[in-house]
């Protein structure tokens, strides 16, 4: 991918975007020196891009966190920090958006130099196999409820489409259809459909854009 | 396969009550579990359900009074702090002999403790909840696929016996995503003469009431609660045997205690240990029979939870003195690790397990 200044990743909660941000953010290192991923979840306090602190220290990447992140103060706070994303511009970054219209909402005080600027992407994850979003009218829904809470259109899809650990080629084939059905409709280009490492070498060549990305543990 | 989607625990839950006729849910918001409340106020409105955010978790669960009332399918959820406040109405609920179903996805206490998950309402759920004489049916998912299945399990529990079903599960079980089939069977609701449904002028008024103005008749009410109560105990007890059948070291834990404690056991017949689990899946009843068997052969007890040690008294009684009890604990939002279980079936192994 060739990065924008500011790379935005939002979605329904539970998409993947946490997943999505960090691995993007060792892409965008490889790039850039000056990089950063920014979580302004204020949705979810249980998993949150703190979660990968040592790999992002050792690959030498930002962390811009709430300093509550990870602790049992449960509240909706933002960093300060946060301005750098807009206000540094010789930094690059991810901006790790929280679920939802709700998540979105918090993206909103940022909208207005991100657009002045004008150099962003803002990508809509999307797993077809989430109840909420697993056909092209409710994930397009989704989808325009997160814009009409920021103030900020999307500019391409991220397919995520996964069962976890229960996830196959088939999975993944069958989830085609409905992002490029989603697509067509919203106009946006598919940036990458996500797949597990293990099984990028058969379905390499049926399907563009593929990114191997690592199966998110949670036990 | 492809009939699959992949849920958080807190949405399985939300969705099973809905695939169980559920058309009532009344919440407040606690971290871990409001995405149950996030995703009934989404999904409510579009099966001409109601969704209501009351104004606070004691309003819940009086609003729940109300509708289970007319014999409606009707859910709350919470987690400790939360389900605290809700104990008057739980007491309120046993009196008047309504159904409901009360989800506790727990976290770390006593206090507003923290939002980690924990297992340390054990106590609160299994013996009773709040004042008085009463029991609740209490469900322990250890899946997400099982947080579905439990919950309308859960619902026909409750109407059978008009009592309440919890689910008491912790922030991990709520938090985590997995495949789910939600092909679930459901039973059709149970005929109920006793809910104020309208007399239409053709029967007698019923009444739902808790309050009893005669000794004698709130204690036969007592009695009589009490006999249903020896039925369930009978008929309803739910468990898993994991490699039971030559184990020489039990442990008992459930939900997420038991997904660790499965994995030590793994690695502990690697060794040539005789290590095994009987998993409540209902904590009341408690398999005490189960348990009690299975002391006739196992030499040492181990309760894995995710407390300072609250089903460690069940599984004592149940053992009643025929085999060591330890526990192997974490508390306060942390996990006991594969690795800590495994060293407390070690431990056991060495000292009891010289044959």
């Amino acid at each position: 991918m060739d990065f924008k200044r500011i790379t935005i990743i939002s979605g329904h909660y539970g998409s993947g975007k946490t997943n999505i941000a960090v691995s993007l953010s060792l892409d965008l290192k490889k790039q850039h020196e000056n990089t950063a991923i920014a979580d302004i979840d204020i949705v979810n306090p249980y998993f949150r891009t703190k979660d990968s602190e040592d790999l992002l220290n050792k690959n030498g990447i930002r962390l811009i966190c709430s300093k509550y992140a990870n602790s049992n103060v449960d509240i909706p706070a933002l960093p300060q920090e946060m301005y750098a994303v807009t206000d540094d511009k010789t930094l690059y970054s991810i901006l790790d958006v929280g679920g939802d219209e709700r998540g979105a909402l918090a993206l909103g005080r940022l909208v207005p130099k991100i657009q002045q600027e004008n150099n962003y992407e803002m990508i809509y994850v999307v797993n077809k196999y989430r109840p909420l979003t697993s056909t092209p009218e409710s994930a397009i829904e989704v989808m325009t409820e997160i814009e009409q809470a920021c103030r900020l259109k999307f500019t391409s899809i991220i397919n995520n489409s996964n069962l976890g650990k229960e996830t196959d080629t088939n999975t993944v084939l069958l989830s085609v259809p409905f992002v490029e059905e989603v697509a067509k409709r919203t106009g946006l280009p598919i940036a990458y459909t996500t797949v597990y490492k293990k099984l990028l070498p058969e379905l390499e060549g049926k399907i563009k854009n593929l990114y191997p990305i690592n199966l998110q543990k949670y036990m | 396969m492809a009939d699959k989607v992949l849920m958080k625990g807190n949405e399985a839950i939300a969705e099973a009550a809905i695939i169980a006729g559920c058309r009532h849910y009344f919440g407040y918001p606690i971290t871990p579990q409001t995405e149950i409340a996030a995703y009934m106020a989404k999904r409510m409105p579009k099966i001409g359900g109601v969704f209501l955010q009351a104004e606070s978790e004691i309003a819940a669960i009086n609003m729940v009074y109300g509708v289970s009332s007319t014999g409606k399918r009707v859910m709350t959820s919470s987690s400790s702090p939360g389900i605290s406040l809700k104990g008057e109405g739980l007491s309120y609920l046993a009196g008047a002999d309504l159904p409901a179903l009360v989800i506790n996805v727990q976290r770390g206490g006593p206090g507003l403790g923290g939002i980690q998950p924990s297992q340390s309402d054990y106590f609160q759920a299994t013996k009773g909840g709040a004042h008085g004489d009463f029991h609740m049916i209490v469900l322990a998912p250890a899946s997400v696929q099982e947080m579905a299945e439990l919950t309308v399990k859960g619902f026909e529990l409750a109407d059978k016996y008009r009592m309440t079903s919890m689910i008491l599960a912790d922030g991990t079980m709520g938090q985590m995503m997995e495949p789910v089939s939600l092909d679930i069977p459901v039973e059709k609701s149970i005929e109920k003469p006793w809910a104020v449904t309208g007399t239409k002028m053709q029967r007698k008024h019923n009444i739902i009431n808790s309050l009893f103005l005669k000794p004698e008749i709130l204690e036969k009410t007592n009695y009589d609660r009490y006999q249903r109560y020896e039925t369930i105990k009978q008929n309803e007890v739910r468990y898993e045997d994991y490699l039971m059948e030559d184990a020489e070291i039990c442990i008992v834990a459930f939900g997420i205690a038991a997904r660790v404690s499965k994995n030590a056991i793994n690695e502990a017949r690697k060794k040539g240990i005789k290590a095994g689990m009987i998993r409540p899946i209902t904590l009341w009843p408690f398999p005490e029979k189960q348990i009690a068997k299975a002391a006739e052969k196992a030499k040492t007890f181990i309760s894995v939870e995710l407390s300072m040690g609250q089903m460690i008294e069940d599984i004592k009684l149940a053992v009643n003195g025929k085999a060591d009890v330890t526990l192997c604990n974490r508390t306060g939002g942390m996990i006991p690790s594969p690795e800590q279980v495994l060293a407390a079936i070690e431990a056991a192994a060495e000292k009891g397990g010289n044959n």
